[in-house]
């Protein structure tokens, strides 16, 4: 049980630290919340969403999973290999955008959410 | 990228290996391959939902109230969590262990919160008529496209998949803090750390499943907003 008892304690960082990685993520969050309602283009929304979840998850793992401080050799196992994998993933993408056109035989517009003054 | 904990090595030095070529622990060492084979269930089930998004008709249906108030608050509650637990670990590494515990019990408590919203959020969404394979009738008249396509029934599989596993994920996680702050005096701190890495991706998750599954469904035009 105590066979890697020798293995450094090397906790670094402070609780000022810590509170200020919080609350970044609290302003994170709330900016995502404020840009949900202004009306973008898809893409865009999904874009500047995306980049600051990746800050947020960044901050976590930087941090609050102490990788910052973890040696070089685990950080280098662990985070390229699970991006690359997590990149591989998006191969799927274009099958999705084709099978959209199959579906529903658009001429030139993808489908859009009808606007409200349609509703009685 | 040089930390304190690099000091006097080269990048280079960091290969040679060793017993402990990581410098952690086999324990720790695990956690961390855990967690990225658990990071790709969660990014295949993401990108399996954005796939079905990008090819239908996707709904937008979710309100102001109650939706958005209560997935932010369960947010700032999964947040929070994540800040108690850095304390717990920060008092265990200090050899504090009854500081240890009572930091990690209240971590449990801010996960049983956001478990608690986040069933009163189902319960509305269930009451409202949505099914992992049904759309509320309301919903579907009223995200029909112009030219007739409805909404895409598997709006409820993606939400309930992704939202029910990551909720497994937090209930799952409290059970192992309960364990680990009752047993924390025959833990080493590494153990604690662990518990802690796990609990830090459960957050780290819902910073993906909040903004693609919440913010990108807001019913911002209030379609529904007289139904």
């Amino acid at each position: 049980m105590t066979a890697d008892a020798h293995v450094e304690e090397h906790f670094a960082g402070s609780n000022k630290l810590f509170i200020s990685i919080w609350v970044w993520l609290l302003v994170l969050t709330l900016i995502e919340i404020f840009l949900a309602y202004k009306p973008m283009p898809i893409y865009l929304m999904l874009t500047v969403l995306l980049g600051l979840s990746i800050i947020k998850a960044a901050l976590i793992i930087a941090y609050f999973m102490h990788m910052k401080f973890e040696r070089l050799s685990l950080i280098l196992t662990i985070i390229p290999m699970l991006v690359v994998c997590i990149m591989l993933l998006f191969v799927f993408f274009p099958d999705s955008f084709r099978s959209a056109g199959l579906r529903y035989q658009f001429k030139e517009q993808p489908p859009v959410a009808p606007a409200a003054e349609e509703e009685p | 990228m040089s930390t304190e904990a690099r000091v006097g090595h080269f990048p280079a030095v960091d290969w040679e290996g060793g017993a402990l070529p990581y410098r952690v622990g086999h324990r720790k060492l695990g956690m961390w391959l855990f967690i990225v084979s658990d990071s790709l269930t969660f990014s295949a089930l993401l990108i399996g939902y954005s796939y079905l998004r990008a090819s239908n008709v996707w709904p937008t249906p979710f309100p102001f109230w109650p939706s958005i108030i209560f997935s932010s608050v369960m947010t700032f509650c999964l947040l929070s969590s994540s800040l108690t637990m850095v304390f717990g670990v920060s008092a265990s590494s200090k050899g504090d262990k009854d500081k240890a515990r009572k930091w990690i019990l209240l971590t449990i408590l801010f996960g049983v919160a956001f478990i608690v919203l986040h069933l009163i959020e189902w319960k509305h969404l269930i009451d409202e008529g949505m099914r992992p394979f049904f759309l509320p009738e309301h919903w579907v008249k009223v995200f029909t496209t112009t030219s007739g396509v409805p909404p895409s029934p598997l709006f409820g599989a993606t939400f309930f998949t992704i939202t029910g596993l990551h909720m497994f994920h937090v209930a799952s996680g409290a059970v192992y803090l309960l364990v680990v702050a009752g047993r924390i005096k025959k833990l080493t701190h590494e153990d604690v750390e662990i518990s802690g890495l796990y609990w830090h991706f459960v957050d780290l998750v819902w910073m993906f499943v909040f903004p693609l599954i919440y913010i990108m469904s807001v019913d911002a035009g209030h379609h529904l907003a007289g139904h």
